[in-house]
């Protein structure tokens, strides 16, 4: 031991000044080493996010499309007044929640299984089963979904097959739910599972030992300790969902406006870059509140 | 130019502050465009080298493309738009200098020229402009008291496209996009000029409104048109964004009838489907795209070797054929035919000009009316209303 301890210490002799001026100034190892990623989060995150709000304060010359910095508040007053956009956040806020609920339903069990039942062999077909949608494109998904659900897709034709009504669903709010859920389930079961998988097999063993059944087990250990994965994961799905504005437009109907279509649109289309950073603002701040919310319930130890 | 995304938001404020602000709110007609005493040349000069232009995706397609750099030198470079306010907010981020042309539509042109984005052209540089057909040498899109500000390309109208199962006779009139019969089977664009639309179709079934251009609508002519919309909102079961989406609608049967343009009734036909487009009696909507030169182009004079090239019959040819729309130079029907026999009739390329009173070109609603008032609702309020509509 103490001759490999020795040895370093005459390889590293080169590098001594520099040791020395980092024992001497222990703080510095840390913000050379800290330094990269915080100029990149300060730089790149933080100061667009700066630019954004006070982007939002202004307004455009709207027939030339001209940004003029005056100072209102024209925009929010806009957003606040303006039933449609009430309407557009309303929606997308409570689609969000729905896909949420959905995909914490369905991961429950799922991770369940995966984490507390399924053989070692198993739960490895089913990790690389949760995975593999990911592997393929968004839009390939989501293409495959209307492919399913028009009015001459494979859902109408199995139902004409077995003698039922078809079922017009394509282009509708529950094509949207259905499509979103599908897309972010990966992300509900994986934090999910990780919070089950450590929940100790000995509370269970006790639980038993005091003559609780399986049920009860599942009900008053495993789900208690489960909530921070399933809160963890609910974030990945409420934000995504809430920042969404491809499937909308893919598999929405009249009237399936996300705030992210009219952020687009607002910037791509109508040059009407404050009015955009002014609805943009609108998730961020829904997503703030979402996450002061999720750590009270314990999320962030579970990611 | 299917690829136009269509527009549904875009925000827009009531009123726009007076504090040190000089800038017009929806453009009026009151002063001529910042341009108009910028004299265009009278010869074309030895080309650049290079020539950047804002197109619609496919404008400038190789097929046509590389001869004209082998003739003139010019290296095109293009940027596709996916739409007309993305044509207009690229011509004002570019600074003006980054753009030589940009190949802008009818509701685009106005918000360039009052913009000063865009200088007057020389006509005389261009050799087919004489053949061209009489309404498009100088549209009231593109012409202001007969500056020309710009060179017109192609054309086409918003037709009824419907499926022949569910209609056997061919509709006669628009209503049939209003009628609660055919509630969640229709589609229309998702683009705010398509309030002009239902200005174009009240013009003929509500005289006492007195709608004389779909375009220029008083507030209360306006509020009957968006009332319609709104009306019309819960038959329809989708906006179609790109001419894809409303090819997919009608091929699966999710819709029975929309609006359209005659891309989607050729690409409909070709992958078998039965459907079929028509102009109903109350006339259609339509589009006329110019090629429009930026007002500090640095590279001009391949823009007039440009604009005279896709001028002539075999590219206007060419072109019409690649994007299912209409060529504005008369001699390019023969070229049609050379391609694809019966082609000239069917685009209507060969037309009498008595047609072209049937369509109303898509051009940028201003604040200022027909009769010279400035209460007309200006295109920034089509936006907003859009975006309630189909909220």
């Amino acid at each position: 031991m103490s001759v490999t301890t020795a040895g370093r210490l005459r390889k590293n002799r080169g590098a001594a000044p520099l040791q020395g001026l980092f024992w001497r100034l222990p703080w510095l190892r840390s913000v050379l080493l800290l330094l990269p990623p915080v100029a990149w989060f300060v730089l790149i995150y933080l100061t667009s996010l700066v630019l954004l709000l006070i982007t939002a304060f202004w307004t455009i010359d709207t027939f030339t499309t001209q940004i003029v910095q005056v100072w209102n508040l024209d925009n929010f007053r806009l957003i606040l007044n303006e039933p449609a956009y009430r309407l557009i956040i309303g929606r997308t806020v409570g689609l969000a929640a729905l896909v949420t609920i959905t995909d914490a339903a369905l991961a429950f069990p799922f991770a369940y299984f995966m984490a507390r039942v399924a053989s070692r062999r198993t739960q490895t077909i089913l990790f690389a089963a949760v995975l593999l949608p990911l592997w393929a494109s968004y839009l390939a998904r989501v293409y495959a979904w209307i492919l399913i659900l028009n009015h001459s897709g494979i859902l109408n034709w199995s139902l004409q097959w077995i003698g039922l009504p078809p079922a017009n669903i394509g282009y509708t709010y529950v094509a949207m739910w259905i499509v979103f859920s599908y897309i972010w389930l990966p992300f509900m079961i994986i934090p999910t599972y990780a919070a089950m998988e450590r929940v100790p097999e000995t509370l269970l063993e006790a639980a038993a030992d005091l003559g609780a059944p399986r049920w009860r087990a599942v009900r008053d250990v495993v789900l208690p300790l489960a909530i921070p994965g399933v809160v963890a994961g609910s974030i990945f799905t409420f934000s995504l969902t809430l920042g969404d504005y491809i499937t909308p437009i893919l598999v929405g109907g009249a009237g399936s406006t996300f705030i992210g279509n009219v952020v687009y649109q607002s910037v791509g289309i109508a040059n009407n870059v404050p009015f955009a950073a002014a609805l943009a603002i609108v998730p961020v701040a829904i997503m703030a509140i979402y996450l002061l919310i999720a750590r009270r319930l314990g999320a962030f130890e579970a990611l | 130019m299917w690829v136009r995304l269509g527009t549904v938001a875009a925000a827009v404020l009531i009123a726009v502050t007076g504090c040190g602000s000089t800038t017009s709110t929806g453009g009026t007609v009151g002063s001529p465009p910042p341009t108009a005493n910028i004299k265009p040349p009278t010869a074309i000069g030895p080309g650049e080298g290079q020539l950047n232009l804002i197109a619609w995706e496919g404008y400038t397609d190789k097929s046509w493309v590389d001869q004209f750099t082998a003739t003139t030198g010019c290296k095109v470079r293009a940027k596709y738009a996916g739409s007309s306010d993305e044509m207009v907010s690229l011509m004002k981020g570019g600074g003006g200098s980054q753009w030589d042309m940009v190949s802008a539509s009818g509701d685009a042109d106005l918000r360039l020229i009052y913009g000063g984005d865009v200088k007057p052209m020389n006509t005389a540089l261009i050799p087919d402009f004489n053949n061209f057909q009489t309404y498009f040498k100088a549209p009231a899109y593109n012409t202001i008291n007969g500056i020309h500000y710009g060179i017109s390309l192609q054309w086409g109208p918003n037709t009824l496209l419907y499926s022949t199962k569910k209609f056997p006779n061919a509709p006669t009139s628009w209503n049939v996009l209003y009628d609660t019969a055919n509630k969640g089977l229709v589609t229309v664009p998702d683009n705010p000029i398509q309030i002009a639309d239902a200005a174009l179709y009240l013009m003929k079934t509500k005289a006492d409104l007195g709608i004389k251009d779909p375009y220029e609508l008083t507030q209360k002519q306006f509020d009957a048109a968006v009332a319609l919309l709104k009306q019309q909102r819960p038959l329809i079961k989708k906006y179609w964004a790109t001419a894809g989406d409303e090819i997919t609608l009608f091929q699966n049967g999710d819709v029975v009838v929309g609006a359209a343009w005659p891309y989607q009734t050729i690409q409909l036909k070709a992958a078998g489907a039965a459907v079929a487009d028509t102009i109903p009696t109350e006339g259609a909507t339509g589009w006329g795209d110019t090629w429009m030169l930026a007002t500090n182009a640095t590279h001009p004079n391949c823009a007039y070797l440009w604009t005279a090239y896709v001028s002539t019959p075999k590219v206007q040819a060419a072109q019409a054929l690649f994007f299912g729309e209409t060529p504005v130079n008369t001699k390019a029907c023969a070229e049609m035919e050379a391609l694809q026999a019966g082609s000239c009739a069917q685009y209507h390329a060969d037309a009498p000009g008595s047609y072209f009173n049937t369509i109303k070109f898509w051009k940028t609603p201003i604040v200022t009316c027909p009769d010279g008032t400035n209460t007309c609702v200006p295109y920034a309020q089509w936006q907003t209303a859009w975006t309630s509509i189909t909220a």
